[in-house]
């Protein structure tokens, strides 16, 4: 990465994925009828700083396609053409083949020759009919023009006569005749003539009017183009007659005209020339602001997050050992203790920050898939979407994507009816999908919501029957039955279509989105549409916790899914004929769970009643009680990932360290509750003499 | 002493691009994403050559030549707009509000470094 080029590379693909989006957004609202001006012009600009980038660093390809698009943006920003639907549908597909051809260039990939060139035609003929011939890359060859030091060098030496009379305008563009001497200068021999007789008394003179004029002799080998080239910025600003007087013979000629006026040298002229000083220049050199934010290696900011995890562990701890100070003892320590309780809490927040990135780069895909979708399945719909600048972990705006298109596209596939059925259901033939990100309550969440069909319940319910995933005779109530396409290798599509795939899809996104410390749940009513609904964690490194004993272990509880805590009255438990346990809460019941039997603890409370149960909401909003011997205290925890430390544990998410430094290890609801539902009758046939070891003891015993 | 340059464009690639060759030309460079925050940073400063875009958000180049050209700190400093249209119109439009002269995008680093010299010595 030494060669600066490529670093500018680097940055220019980075700088092209924004200019991707917001050419998107733009387009997306042009799309949405939203013809303001500005949009239009932020989608020109988009086109025209890629295509600027790519000819710097030659990506011919790029260059050549993004030039079309750009005249012809350029012809609807300036009025030329007025904007048609017709032109946007031929805009979305020149943005889809910009993409891949800036793809191409990042990986450095051949395109092949006729890529893009039907949309590359279908804009040359809307741009034929405005009849302003396309300029072929005219800046192309501009970009190649030579500059005086490569101009072609004739064979022998020419004279030429110069006469130069600055107007003001040329000082008052900043101008400065005596550059433009010196460059002079460098084309040859250069004589001067300095001619002051327009200069009137110095009562009337006019500190911002030139007049001075200069008239040149020159001997040079280059040619007339390249003397006019040095004048380039100011021939409209002066009378500039370049004479050439022929080949350069002898000496004799060139003094011939030298003695005609007063000839002095450059050197000699700076003295007199400038007719408006600069202001006297006053650089502080502190003064230099560069820029507004940095690129920081991401495994630098990790390691300060991390950094930031361990000192929220020694602080948790100096906050116990100080809790049992006495204040009055101890004032300042006590008092200190608190203030860096906080500041640690902000300092984590600032980090976390860091990490934090909006959704809009996952959702900024989603629009070209929606198109592409209802593209290939005859369907209409459009995308709506809100909310994308919610932040959320970067790790998180990593992992969503795929989860996220496959439930757009199952929501296009399977949730959108087609246009003609949704005419016949009274809707608009247009389907809406409504792709939101907001913050609540610490979390973040994501939801998609279509105005199609919603769940067929009965036909997830027969397919759920026929696939043995539920009993036939269960009674499940309509929610229970949206959950059901969670359920692994469940597909209701009657066909399987090549846009939905073959079902793998819902229980491997909820999977995905556990993975990420999320949760999903679906709300769908027949006729009017699906939503689904996705909530995350802010931040994959702490989570708020609840810290319980279950006997003498301890184990985290996320606090997110904490609904109550409570001791149970002997009349509202009850057992099941398998032998589970249920308590009644709100008026249903709702499974208890001994935790520890699933974690193997022998000297824990089991009786529900003698000591708490937290109830806890699972996925799908299902209750359970799990079954602990008391709270110990709320508090924020750090993760840490078992699996990279240690070894997968089947109902732990993590582990974290305590106050007293001990290791705790996080609940993992949502595989409890799959155990709990599938594996209790294991656990309870297991036989007696095998004895179990809970993971925290025996993770316990590996450590010390 | 060294001379400073501001370089005033919304693409990241394109101020690296100046920046890197003029610092490398032992320029002090000073950036600015629009228009309007290269008005910002004139104020008080005194720079020796300003490179601007033409299209940028917020405030284009044009205006912001016209609109550096009526402060005092940068009324006779040498004004270079980078376009990519090589026509006239542009041209004149960035000579009409007051540009000294222009770079044509794409360029090479020796390009700009010695259009800048041109005008700023």
């Amino acid at each position: 990465m030494s060669d600066p080029m490529e670093q500018f590379k680097v940055i220019f693909f980075e700088e092209c994925s924004d200019l991707l989006i917001s050419l998107e957004e733009g387009l997306m609202q042009l799309q949405a009828g939203d013809c303001d001006e500005e949009v239009i012009h932020s989608v020109f600009r988009a086109v025209h700083s890629i295509k600027g980038g790519a000819g710097a660093f030659g990506f011919e390809r790029l260059v050549a396609f993004a030039h079309i698009q750009e005249t012809l943006l350029d012809d609807i920003r300036s009025g030329a053409l007025e904007m048609e639907q017709a032109y946007l549908k031929v805009l979305l597909q020149a943005f889809d083949i910009l993409s891949e051809l800036i793809g191409a260039a990042q990986l450095g990939k051949e395109v092949d020759e006729d890529f893009g060139a039907d949309v590359a035609k279908a804009m040359k003929a809307i741009l034929d009919q405005t009849g302003v011939p396309l300029a072929e890359q005219a800046d192309k060859k501009s970009a190649i023009t030579p500059a005086p030091d490569t101009a072609t060098i004739e064979k022998n030496e020419r004279l030429f006569k110069i006469s130069f009379k600055p107007y003001a305008e040329l000082f008052q563009r900043a101008n400065e005749p005596i550059l433009l001497i010196r460059e002079l200068k460098g084309l040859g021999k250069l004589n001067v003539k300095l001619d002051v007789s327009d200069m009137p008394d110095i009562e009337e003179m006019e500190a911002e009017h030139a007049y001075f004029s200069w008239d040149f002799n020159l001997i040079t080998e280059y040619d007339e183009a390249a003397i006019l080239e040095v004048f380039e910025f100011v021939e409209d600003d002066c009378d500039l007659e370049v004479t050439d007087l022929g080949l350069y013979l002898s000496p004799d000629a060139f003094v011939e005209d030298a003695q005609a006026g007063l000839f002095e040298d450059i050197e000699d002229e700076q003295n007199v020339s400038a007719s408006i000083k600069k202001p006297p220049k006053s650089v502080k050199s502190g003064e230099v602001v560069v820029s507004q934010s940095i690129r920081v290696e991401l495994d630098k900011v990790d390691r300060l997050v991390n950094m930031v995890g361990e000192l929220v562990i020694t602080q948790a701890m100096l906050r116990e050992q100080g809790s049992e100070l006495l204040v009055e003892q101890y004032p300042n320590l006590v008092h200190g203790i608190e203030e860096l309780s906080r500041h640690i809490r902000d300092l984590q927040d600032s980090v976390m920050a860091i990490r934090a990135q909006p959704v809009k780069s996952v959702f900024s895909r989603m629009p070209r898939l929606v198109r592409e979708l209802t593209a290939a399945l005859d369907k209409k719909a459009r995308l709506v979407m809100t909310g994308e600048d919610t932040e959320v972990d970067k790790t998180v705006t990593e992992r969503i994507g795929d989860p996220l298109m496959h439930m757009i596209r199952n929501s296009v596939d399977h949730g959108l009816e087609m246009p003609e059925d949704r005419v016949n259901a009274g809707k608009n033939e247009e389907g809406t999908i409504n792709l939101s990100a907001f913050h609540r309550g610490g979390r973040i969440f994501i939801e998609i919501e279509d105005d199609g069909a919603g769940i067929n319940r009965s036909v997830v319910l027969q397919k759920a029957i026929a696939n043995g995933v539920v009993s036939p005779d269960a009674n499940l109530s309509d929610d229970e039955i949206n959950n059901l396409i969670f359920m692994p290798g469940f597909s209701t599509a009657e066909q399987v279509t090549n846009v939905s795939g073959r079902g793998v899809g819902m229980d491997v996104v909820r999977k995905n989105i556990q993975g990420l410390g999320g949760r999903i749940s679906i709300s769908s009513e027949p006729g009017k549409g699906s939503k689904f609904t996705m909530s995350l964690p802010l931040t994959l490194a702490v989570m708020d916790g609840m810290v319980v004993n279950i006997g003498r272990e301890k184990y985290v509880l996320p606090l997110v899914n904490i609904i109550q805590s409570l001791r149970p009255a002997e009349k509202d438990v009850n057992f099941l004929p398998d032998g589970r346990k249920v308590m009644m809460f709100r008026g249903e019941y709702i499974l208890l769970v001994p935790l520890y039997e699933l974690y193997h603890i022998d000297d824990a409370v089991q009786n529900p009643c003698a000591g708490l149960v937290v109830v806890v909401e699972g996925d799908g909003g299902v209750l359970m009680g799990f079954i602990v011997d008391d709270l110990v205290n709320q508090q924020q925890v750090v993760i840490k990932s078992l699996e990279s430390n240690y070894a997968l544990v089947e109902g732990v998410s993590g582990a974290t360290i305590l106050g007293n430094g001990r290791v705790s290890l996080i609940v993992d609801i949502s595989t409890i509750q799959d155990m709990s539902a599938n594996q209790l009758m294991k656990f309870q046939s297991a036989s007696p003499e095998t004895k179990m070891v809970s993971p925290q003891a025996q993770i316990s015993a590996e450590i010390h | 002493m060294k001379k400073t340059a501001l370089t005033v464009d919304d693409s990241k690639t394109m101020r690296d691009m100046v920046s890197f060759t003029l610092k490398n030309a032992g320029y002090e460079v000073v950036e600015a994403e629009n228009g309007q925050l290269g008005l910002d940073q004139i104020s008080g400063a005194s720079f020796d050559v300003i490179i601007t875009d033409v299209n940028m958000p917020v405030m284009d180049g044009i205006t912001f030549t016209r609109e550096a050209r009526k402060r005092a700190e940068t009324k006779t400093i040498p004004i270079l707009i980078l376009t990519t249209e090589s026509g006239a119109d542009i041209k004149n439009e960035g000579r009409n509000a007051g540009a000294t002269g222009w770079i044509v995008k794409p360029f090479n680093p020796e390009k700009l470094l010695q259009v800048v010299e041109k005008v700023c010595g």
